[in-house]
């Protein structure tokens, strides 16, 4: 990947800034959801979707598509917003978001909407799945690669260490992990429920290579990937130091917007505060 | 049409050696691994115990030890299906599918993943292991999800057929296996097909519907009580989910009462399945024979069997109960 311009920078920084709005009204609308974790993983989800994932919103199933694993389902707002912005499916169907009939299920489910790749909410299950298809890509021989997102408090589950465990003894280069490392869980700060630090050694102690940036910076997240995709003996975790409800201030950093809704209020708030964002970054 | 329905299968003619049903499956993952490249097998650091042994050996690159790792076995599995593998996951029942009940529940039947999970040593008769490895409530955790096959060969002749059958099969099904040798009860021509009962033996008192090893006890008990005047036909439900309700009605309209037999809690399992018919499309009394609401213990296979009520005078006493209340 080329170094980014500026003007390109600035155009992914406004599409992640329209994916925040897109959270923002599909939460509000469906009055139960998840914004902080989906807010904080806009600039990640825009890298994804918009330079690093090569796929084709209109053949979702095609084979030598790079797979993208959201373990933490409950952030799904956020790879809807990306998935629609892409031209998975039209931006209208976003509002749609947990309402009965939808495709847009309140955690994602593969066989609804075309693209997900697997369904997912209960915690600590996608770094397994996204093992058995890098295995099988591996075994394939087949040049797509397997990127799953986490997030940090999933790392309490058992079964994401037995997925730590078998990527680095099988050194499953051709997979990546970001940890969504934004410090906060259902019922508070990650290091208040269950200490996670030091977290970068426990992934070094189990022979992965391991890269810590900031999940905001464009440059830091494609570097990163970049490194990823060149590692060819080992997984590759990038711990993305993010901030939950990034982009609206009275959201940041307070565990409560983990898994609440805006209502009217807030809302128009929060939509305001990502206008005039958008807006700065447009004058530039 | 009932005629039909209840014509008896052909079966084994002479006695052959005993073998377990894991025996018949490691033979059949073999088979079918030669037929379809997409075959991968993975295990839960029990390889020789669920007979991967011999895959193993002919399939290196395609078979997966995992180490002790059963809900990842499960998640895992449903990657490998993800990516367009046929994955059959195997590892001692009381594990996998009992620790992995959620995986198997959001990965596997949820994503309508191609996984087999593989049960084996399931049932009291795993004998000397005990209560923690003897899983008794597996058909009941699997039947309940929707979309799952639930199938539960009688010997290993059958086992080898059936894991054919749910590899030539796309979707998610459960095959439960043994470790006990078994007789051998089917011949190489008794058909198998998922969803369709084999009637083992004809009779007109009572319907002894059955899966697993208590397709042996009940063909055992039918020929004991032929000789006391009581005629039994014996059904071989080896598909638990879904469920042959034609051939169960047919039976139970022709014979008005019926017996389940399972290795397996009566709670959930087969009766339960047969019960749930009955009650919708045709009521008839019915006995169960099965492990009635405790766990196993370490004993031999043969000890298990009587102490779990599951021995031929136990079919017997069921028949004869469910018989007197047919003219009650």
């Amino acid at each position: 990947m080329a170094q980014l311009t500026d003007a390109e920078k600035r155009q992914l920084a406004l599409t992640a800034n329209r994916l925040r709005g897109h959270v923002i009204r599909m939460v509000a609308a469906a009055g139960s959801g998840h914004p902080g974790g989906a807010l904080g993983l806009a600039d990640l989800m825009t890298a994804l979707y918009f330079r690093v994932l090569r796929q084709d919103p209109k053949k979702p199933d095609w084979p030598e598509r790079d797979r993208l694993i959201l373990s933490n389902g409950h952030v799904c707002p956020i790879r809807y917003a990306a998935m629609a912005e892409a031209g998975y499916f039209p931006v209208d169907e976003l509002m749609t978001l947990r309402k009965f009939g939808t495709r847009l299920q309140g955690h994602p489910e593969r066989e609804r909407l075309p693209g997900v790749e697997t369904t997912s909410g209960p915690l600590g299950a996608g770094l397994a799945q996204s093992c058995g298809l890098a295995y099988a890509a591996h075994l394939d021989k087949a040049a797509w690669r397997t990127y799953c997102v986490v997030s940090d408090g999933e790392h309490d589950a058992g079964l994401h260490w037995e997925s730590v465990l078998f990527a680095g003894a099988r050194r499953l280069a051709n997979l990546t992990l970001f940890v969504d490392r934004n410090n906060i869980q259902l019922d508070g700060p990650t290091e208040t429920i269950m200490p996670l630090e030091p977290l970068a050694d426990k992934y070094r102690a189990f022979n992965w290579n391991v890269l810590e940036i900031d999940g905001h910076d464009f440059d830091a997240i494609f570097a990163a990937i970049e490194t990823a995709q060149s590692t060819a003996d080992r997984p590759t975790v990038v711990v993305c130091r993010t901030v939950p409800g990034k982009g609206v201030s009275f959201m940041e950093n307070d565990y409560r917007w983990h898994g609440q809704a805006p209502n009217a209020e807030q809302e128009a708030a929060a939509l305001k505060e990502l206008k005039e964002i958008a807006a700065k970054l447009a004058s530039v | 049409m009932t005629d039909a329905l209840l014509k008896p299968v052909p079966l084994a003619k002479e006695n052959q050696s005993p073998k377990a049903t894991r025996d018949g499956f490691g033979e059949g993952v073999v088979l079918a691994a030669r037929e379809n490249p997409a075959v991968l097998a993975a295990c839960a650091d029990v390889t020789e115990s669920v007979r991967l042994d011999a895959f193993k050996k002919e399939f290196p690159d395609r078979f997966v030890q995992l180490g002790v790792h059963e809900q990842f076995l499960v998640a895992f599995g449903a990657g490998l299906a993800l990516a367009g593998k046929k994955a059959f996951v195997a590892a001692y029942a009381t594990f996998s599918p009992g620790r992995a009940w959620e995986q198997v529940r959001t990965n596997v039947c949820l994503n309508e993943a191609d996984v087999v999970i593989v049960g084996a040593h399931a049932g009291v008769t795993v004998g000397a292991d005990g209560a923690t490895h003897q899983a008794i409530e597996d058909i009941a955790t699997m039947r309940v999800l929707p979309k799952m096959r639930v199938v539960v060969p009688c010997d290993a002749l059958e086992a080898r057929k059936a894991t054919l059958a749910v590899a030539r099969i796309t979707g998610q099904s459960y095959l439960r296996l043994g470790r006990e040798k078994q007789p051998i009860i089917t011949a190489e021509e008794t058909p198998f097909e998922i969803g369709r009962a084999n009637v083992m033996r004809d009779g007109t008192d009572c319907a002894i519907v059955a899966c697993g090893l208590m397709v042996g006890q009940a063909l055992k008990a039918a020929e004991e009580l032929a000789t006391e005047g009581v005629s039994c036909l014996v059904i071989n439900m080896h598909t638990v989910k879904p469920l042959d309700t034609a051939t169960l009605l047919a039976a139970a309209r022709l014979c008005s009462c019926v017996v389940t037999a399972e290795e397996h809690l009566v709670a959930g399992g087969l009766g339960s399945s047969v019960a749930e018919a009955l009650a919708k499309e045709s009521p008839a009394p019915q006995e169960f024979v099965g492990i009635q609401d405790r766990y196993g213990e370490s004993g031999t296979a043969a000890e298990l069997i009587e102490a779990c009520g599951l021995g031929v005078s136990h079919v017997k006493a069921a028949v004869k109960k469910v018989v007197s209340r047919k003219k009650a």
